[in-house]
Formats: C-alpha cells, sequence, structure tokens
C-alpha cells in the first residue's frame, strides 16, 4: 500500500492496485461522521459498440442499456440491495454519465459491512427476463420525466447540434423504444465486459482506518475468481469537426426562453497532465470572460438579457469535449449573438488579462478547497481524474502555474465560429 | 460526547451562533432574519436579499463587489429565501477559505465578516432610498424566478398542491412573492422596508469552522449592532377536521405530477414529533419505504415516489411522476400504504431500519457547514433547544405504538394531479 501525501491541504491518501486489476484508493477523513464510498467502472453510455471478451465480432447494443444495466445491479434473488443498506444504516445510489457507472453508499456506522455489501451487489449480477421486464415500466417513467424537463432538454439538445456520429448525443437512458430491445443476455454481455476489475476503481473517503480497509478488500477480492482480461475494445464512428446543426429551437411549455451557445471542442484527444492543464485553462478563461465579476456578465445582467441562471461550463472525456454558456431569457436570439460575438472577442484575446488571470487563479483555488470539504465531490471527481490518467491533487499547483500565454492559446484553439451551435427552449404560443 | 457543540452568544440585537471544528477547509458565515409571512410584505422580502447583495457602498456595483469577493480566494457569497412554517426566513451566507491552507496569511474570516456586514448595514443608498437602477435591475430578475416556478413542473405541482391545500393560510404564498405586486416596489418603500426588516426580524448570525470564539465575538460586537427587538411569532391554528378534496389541472406535459398533501397535526418541539420522524421514513422517506416498495418496485408505476415533512408547518407531502391512466391506481396503493401505517401493519425491523437510516441522515448533515445551519435554525424558528444528541436519542426510543399514535393523527387534506391535455378522453 502506497501512502500519498498533501501537505498543502493536510491530507493523506493510501493507494493500491490489486493482483485481479483493481484500483483502491482510501482517503482518511478525521472528524467527519460519514463515509462515503463509490465502486466504478470506466463504462458508460458512450460505450455502446464493443467486442466482448473471447469474440470475434462487435456487438452494437440498445441505447441506454449501461444506465439499464446500472439499476438492475441492485435487484437480487432474495430482494433488493437497498433494502440491505437500509438494515445497515446506509444509503445507497448509483448514476450513470457518458463515460462512467458508479455505485455508492455513505454511511456513519457499520463501514466494513456496507462496503462488503457494495463490492458484492456490484459483482453479483443477477439477471431476469422477468426482472428486465419490470424494469421497464420505471425507467420509461424516469425517461418521460426528463421529456418534461426544458433544462435537461435544452442541454441534450445542444449536444445534439454538435455532434453526428459520436454516441455522447445518445441521451444517457435511450428512448423508451431503444430500451424495449433489452434483454437478460445483452446485460449480461455488457457486464462481462465492462464489470472486470481491471476496468474498475473503488474509492473510500472517511473516518477510517485504512490498514484495515485495505485489508478487508483484499480479502473480499481474494476469495473471487477473475481471468485476466485484455484492454477494452471499443469503436466510435469518425466525428467530423464541425457541428451537425448549427441551431435548434425546442417548443416547450414554459413560460420563459432559454438559450445555450455551445463550442465543440477540437481535436479531444489529449489525456493525463496535458488534458488536466487544457480544462483548467478553458474553466478559467470561461470564468475570466463570463464570471460574475467580468465585464461581459455586468452587461448582460445589466441589460436584462440574462437572470441568475446564467451559468457556463466545460466538460471534456477522450474522444468529445463542449463548452456551453448561457441561461433563461426573454431574448434567445439577441443573448446567442451577443454570446457569440463575446467569445470571438477573447479569441483575439479582448478582456483577457493579467490582472483578470491572477483574481480568476485566487478564486479557483478558493473553490477547490471549499469542495474538498466534501467526500462525493473527493471521490466522484478523483474517479473521472484518474479515468483519464489525471491528478485531482494536481488541481491547484497546475492552476498556480498557468500563464496569459497558456489562456490565450486555450481560447485561440476551442473558439472558432464553425464549432458554435445554439440550442433554444422557446414557449410554445411564441414565434 | 456531543456530536457538535454550539456556543449561543447574546449580541446587540441578534444572537450570535459559533460552531468551532476543525472538519472544513474553509469558514461558513450565515446572517438569518426571519419574520411572519404575509402577503403585504412576502414580495418585498424576497426581493431584498438580491438588492442587498449585489453592491454596497464601498463597493458601488456588481463587478467591483464580485471582484473583492474573487481577491478573497473565490469567497462564496448567495442569499436564499424560504419558508419555515409560517415564517419567511432571508439568509445570506458567505464561505470563505480558511488561510491555514494557503500560502498567503491574509486574515480571511475578518475580511469575510466585514464584507457581510457591509452588505448588510452599508447598502448602495442615499436619501432614504437605494440606488434606483440596482433596484429595477432585481425586479426583473425576480420577476423571471417567479415564472420559473411553472416551467419546472415538479416544483410547480408542489406548490399548486400547497396554494390548494392551504387557500386561506398565509402559507400558501411563494416564497419569491406575487408578480403582480413587483411593480408597486421602487427603490424608496424597498428601503423603508428594510429599515423595517432590520428594527423588527429576529436575527441570527452563524460561525462555523476552525475559528477561535473570542476573536469572532468581538469582531461581530464591533461590526453589527442592531435595536433589541421582541420577535413576532405565528400562532399555529390547527385542530379543524379537514376535508378531503382533489384537485386537476391539465397541462401540455408528457407525465403527470401526483402530489398528496396531509395534515400531520404535529410540529418540530412537539413530544411525538420523533414518532412523526420514523413514520414519515417507514411510510415514504426513503428507498426501503413503502411507497418506494410498492408503487415503484411491485408496480412499476413511477420512477420516484417519495414523502418528506415540512415540520414547522405540520404538513406531509407525497410526489411522483406517473402516467395520467395510473392516476387512480397510484392513489389507492398510496392510501392503503397509510391505512396499513394506521393499522400499525409494519415491522419491528422496518423500524429499525428507519431510525438507523435516519440517524444516519442527521450525522451526515452534520459533515456540512450548511446542513449544521439548517439544524441548528430549527431551535430558533421553533423556539427550542434541544440538541443534536437529545434529538437522536428521542427519536432512537420511539416505540410502535407512539408511531401508529401518530399514524392516525395524520388526516390527507388534497390529492393533487398534474395531468396532460389528452389525459380526460
Amino acid at each position: 500500500m502506497e501512502k500519498i501525501t498533501f501537505e498543502q491541504l493536510q491530507e493523506e491518501m493510501y493507494y493500491e492496485k490489486l493482483s485481479n486489476g483493481l484500483d483502491v484508493y482510501i482517503l482518511p477523513k478525521k472528524g467527519f461522521n460519514k463515509t462515503y464510498a463509490t465502486f466504478t467502472t470506466k463504462y458508460g453510455s458512450i460505450d455502446n459498440h464493443f467486442l466482448p471478451p473471447g469474440k470475434d465480432d462487435y456487438v452494437k447494443v440498445p441505447d441506454g442499456i449501461a444506465h439499464f444495466l446500472e439499476h438492475k445491479l441492485f435487484e437480487k434473488e432474495d430482494g433488493d440491495v437497498f433494502q440491505q443498506f437500509s438494515k445497515q444504516g446506509a444509503s445507497a445510489n448509483a448514476f450513470t454519465s457518458f463515460t462512467r457507472t458508479a455505485y455508492l453508499f455513505s454511511s456513519t456506522s457499520s463501514v466494513e459491512k456496507n462496503l462488503k455489501t457494495l463490492i458484492d451487489f456490484v459483482q453479483e449480477p443477477y439477471f431476469t427476463e422477468k426482472t428486465v421486464e419490470k424494469e421497464k415500466g420505471i425507467i420509461g417513467q424516469e425517461i418521460t420525466m426528463y421529456d418534461d424537463n426544458p433544462d435537461w432538454r435544452l442541454y441534450f439538445g445542444l449536444i445534439q447540434n454538435m455532434y453526428k456520429n459520436h454516441p455522447v448525443s445518445i441521451d444517457i437512458a435511450g428512448t423508451i423504444e431503444s430500451i424495449s430491445h433489452i434483454t437478460k443476455d445483452m446485460l449480461y454481455e455488457c457486464y462481462e465486459t465492462f464489470y472486470h476489475p481491471s476496468n474498475m476503481l473503488l474509492f473510500l473517503v472517511g473516518p477510517v482506518n485504512p490498514q484495515e480497509i485495505m485489508g478487508l478488500i483484499k480479502e473480499n477480492q481474494g476469495k473471487k475468481e477473475y481471468k485476466n482480461q485484455p484492454e477494452i475494445k471499443r469503436r466510435f464512428d469518425v466525428e467530423q469537426a464541425g457541428v451537425a446543426e448549427k441551431k435548434q429551437v425546442l417548443k416547450m411549455n414554459v413560460q420563459t426562453s432559454k438559450c445555450l451557445v455551445g463550442i465543440k471542442a477540437a481535436d479531444p484527444t489529449e489525456s493525463g497532465r496535458e488534458m488536466l492543464k487544457k480544462e483548467l485553462s478553458i474553466n478559467v478563461m470561461l470564468d475570466i470572460l463570463f464570471g460574475k465579476s467580468s465585464e461581459n456578465y455586468t452587461e448582460l445582467y445589466g441589460s436584462g438579457l440574462i437572470d441568475d441562471t446564467f451559468s457556463y461550463d466545460y466538460t471534456e472525456e477522450q474522444g468529445f469535449g463542449f463548452a456551453m454558456v448561457g441561461g433563461d431569457t426573454n431574448e434567445p436570439d439577441v443573448l446567442a449573438s451577443k454570446l457569440e460575438s463575446m467569445l470571438m472577442d477573447a479569441k483575439a484575446g479582448r478582456g483577457l488579462t493579467n490582472d483578470n488571470l491572477e483574481r480568476t487563479k485566487k478564486k479557483k483555488i478558493g473553490a477547490f478547497l471549499r469542495a474538498v470539504n466534501s467526500p462525493e465531490y473527493i471521490a466522484n471527481q478523483f474517479t473521472r481524474y484518474a479515468f483519464n490518467d489525471m491528478d485531482l491533487f494536481e488541481v491547484v499547483p497546475i492552476l498556480e502555474s498557468l500563464t496569459l500565454d497558456d489562456i490565450k492559446q486555450a481560447a485561440d484553439k476551442l473558439i472558432a465560429e464553425e464549432r458554435f451551435t445554439v440550442c433554444q427552449v422557446v414557449p410554445k404560443d411564441k414565434n | 460526547m456531543a456530536v457538535i457543540s454550539e456556543s449561543i452568544t447574546d449580541m446587540k440585537g441578534y444572537k450570535l451562533h459559533i460552531v468551532k471544528t476543525e472538519k472544513f477547509k474553509t469558514n461558513t458565515i450565515v446572517w438569518k432574519m426571519k419574520a411572519p409571512l404575509t402577503s403585504e410584505d412576502v414580495t418585498k422580502r424576497a426581493l431584498l436579499p438580491y438588492v442587498l447583495q449585489s453592491s454596497s457602498k464601498a463597493y458601488p456595483t456588481t463587478s467591483k463587489f464580485r471582484s473583492y469577493l474573487d481577491e478573497l480566494y473565490g469567497a462564496n457569497l448567495f442569499v436564499d429565501v424560504s419558508k419555515k412554517g409560517e415564517y419567511q426566513v432571508l439568509s445570506f451566507s458567505l464561505e470563505i477559505a480558511n488561510e491555514k491552507f494557503l500560502s498567503d496569511p491574509d486574515p480571511l474570516l475578518k475580511k469575510g465578516l466585514q464584507l457581510m456586514a457591509e452588505i448588510l448595514v452599508n447598502p448602495l443608498a442615499d436619501n432614504e432610498a437605494f440606488d434606483k437602477e440596482t433596484v429595477e435591475k432585481e425586479k426583473r430578475t425576480l420577476k423571471q424566478r417567479i415564472q420559473a416556478v411553472y416551467d419546472d413542473k415538479m416544483r410547480y405541482s408542489n406548490f399548486r398542491l400547497i396554494q390548494e391545500m392551504c387557500k386561506d393560510e398565509p402559507y400558501a404564498l411563494h416564497v419569491n412573492g406575487e408578480i403582480d405586486d413587483i411593480q408597486q416596489i421602487d427603490e424608496k418603500n424597498l428601503y423603508d422596508y428594510y429599515k423595517k426588516a432590520f428594527k423588527e426580524d429576529e436575527l441570527d448570525l452563524f460561525i462555523i469552522g476552525d475559528v477561535d470564539e473570542t476573536e469572532v465575538q468581538a469582531i461581530a460586537q464591533e461590526l453589527l449592532q442592531f435595536d433589541d427587538r421582541t420577535p413576532k411569532l405565528v400562532k399555529l391554528a390547527d385542530g379543524a377536521q379537514v376535508e378531503e378534496k382533489t384537485v386537476k389541472d391539465q397541462e401540455d406535459v408528457k407525465q403527470g405530477k401526483l402530489n398528496i398533501g396531509y395534515r400531520t397535526n404535529v410540529h418540530y418541539g412537539d413530544e411525538d414529533y420523533y414518532a412523526l420522524q420514523v413514520f414519515n421514513g417507514i411510510f415514504g422517506g426513503f428507498s426501503h419505504s413503502k411507497l418506494f416498495l410498492n408503487v415503484r418496485e411491485k408496480n412499476s408505476l413511477a420512477y420516484y415516489v417519495a414523502s418528506r415533512l415540512e415540520s414547522h408547518k405540520g404538513l406531509m407531502m407525497v410526489m411522483s411522476g406517473i402516467e395520467f391512466e395510473n392516476f387512480e391506481l397510484a392513489v389507492k396503493i398510496i392510501r392503503e400504504q397509510m391505512e396499513a401505517m394506521k393499522a400499525g401493519e409494519f415491522t419491528d425491523q422496518e423500524i429499525e431500519q428507519t431510525k438507523a437510516v435516519i440517524e444516519n441522515q442527521m450525522l451526515e448533515t452534520m459533515d456540512t457547514s450548511r446542513g449544521m445551519v439548517e439544524v441548528l435554525y430549527h431551535n430558533v424558528v421553533s423556539r427550542q433547544n434541544v440538541s443534536l444528541d437529545d434529538w437522536l436519542q428521542g427519536m432512537s426510543k420511539t416505540t410502535k405504538e407512539e408511531i401508529v399514535d401518530v399514524a392516525k393523527k395524520v388526516q390527507l387534506d388534497t390529492v393533487y394531479f398534474l395531468t396532460g391535455l389528452e389525459a380526460d378522453k
């Protein structure tokens, strides 16, 4: 077991790669009541075209299957695992993103029991035709719920504008039609492919003794047999550089319009430190441009084009990436063109000054300290970073090292008119 | 050992609550102002904190003000307006890095408190009036905030339930106020209201973090002083037999939203309040509860179905998203679960399980500074002095008989259904 110390943060973390390939991280948090653990596989909604182990042909699976599998893992022959966790005083949950499926619990007692329950339920799949059918009704309601949510429709509408071939444009839960094709055999095939320990990461944060916890995990894993699995082969269709659609307007039953401007990232193929630096540079740039202290924000808010729902964000994983800016507005077209011209100005270097950079760095460092108060943030973000060969605890040193040149380069590379796209939600009776 | 230790000091016109803890890498400052919820003031109160947080005398533009927050290592300032029973509570929160985790020895806590005081007592105002432009900008945003409730159908249906259920009670008011009242507000009458609120509201300052209590007291004493006051209290009118009613709205939605409101006739601080907590947990609070198991797991009717308490008002609300044609069936199943609760059809194991999860949830809440403030503030609102240890002990001692007794007090008041345009066919 390796011990890693973060002096400035006064934290330490323990790490070991087990013989079956599982990465285990433990971060003791003294003074906290809660222990939070996540067991995550590098398997998300985009992994829909792959080579199952031992087979010669690639398979393509129905949209929404990773998320469906997440739901189904909770059900066992003798009932559902939620029951087991709550008997042990814990609350459990799970989520599926584009690139990950995470299972988690948090509890303030019986940590060892809960940890075993977590590992075992994820590693013991139980699917039957009957329970698969039953789940279709529940997930159907989940999908319909999102259909009525204008912010979700806006977000996915924007991604669909950007990506023509890449599966990131597929809704994580799929559609009622696509999930109707899911069978128990397909679930097992996905499971066998992606739930091997060598494709997974276990993170535990809380007031625990790392030696004891690591011992328990090793003992648990030692009892289970896993064949070595070669690297998983995924297939992604070639994606064009430009956006698929320049604009999409969704008419919905709302009173206020919404507008997001998106920028599709150019060639998001980095990983590791390079990716971290790029991601932080873009985030700092967006903060300088659109943060509440910026001239742009003052102008947009002052002229009534935006309200306090205004936000901006950058997402990147290997193979896809996008920035988005916007929020509720009464004039979606005016807002879109304003945002685009502000972005083009930034590409020309306007507003990107050393003063702004230094202030934003301080802001980001403070935000990082705030974030590491949260066990959830540490576990979830650390895992995401690790899957991209990045290190969460490098954030502050890299932030400190950013120069104005880094920011300008990031802006220049990201911002390009042909990669802009707009998605709007407008009230049905308007236009 | 106590789970947390809170020290409370009477200051000039307000109470100072300090929780000293080394858990966090930041310090949190929360200022709360409480007054009865009234139709006359609700909209002004909803606007006031947003005007105050947008600028001050020393930082006369939002941009200058926000730049200063960035300089303070991104001190995070936000305001919030909420309902606690029939009170409207304004919260100003500032979370700021603890300088011991920075290479820069800037005394951030003191600067944070100075900034909090600055926005509260030194607003951008002249001749007994706020800055006109600021007020107009924030009026526009408030209007959009009120409208936005309609666009989120989950929030909207919950709001509609309460509106129907509490028709002639102040609780029916929306916390953000009424759109029609906004135009009558101007920089002058809002300033008058600001003066009134700081004279009459019940005021509390919370500081959570690795702080020196004596130092914090001295700073607060220097920065914040107000006149003494006797906070206005709301009398809860209860006990009337309610008549069940069903209300349906039709909208262009794909999923029906079923919201059911119950009167619990039990309030925070009452003897049977702990039993109510456990009752709610067994009935619908968690993923092992009767509602989740029967509506979702057994019948696949919903993705989400849960109940939650409004402890200060004595309400319990069930919410779920279902297909339009499943309305009757879902209501029937939910009613059956309530009958089962009243008939004591739940096991000792369900009780133990629920208690364990509630305790877990409560202790977890104490791992965030905001959670701590919210829990401690229950005592202010209910004028009780329940420590967290008392709370946990009271809850864990609850018996099955007490839970059944509490279940019998719970009355269904209103079934609300937001259904689709085509649903009548």
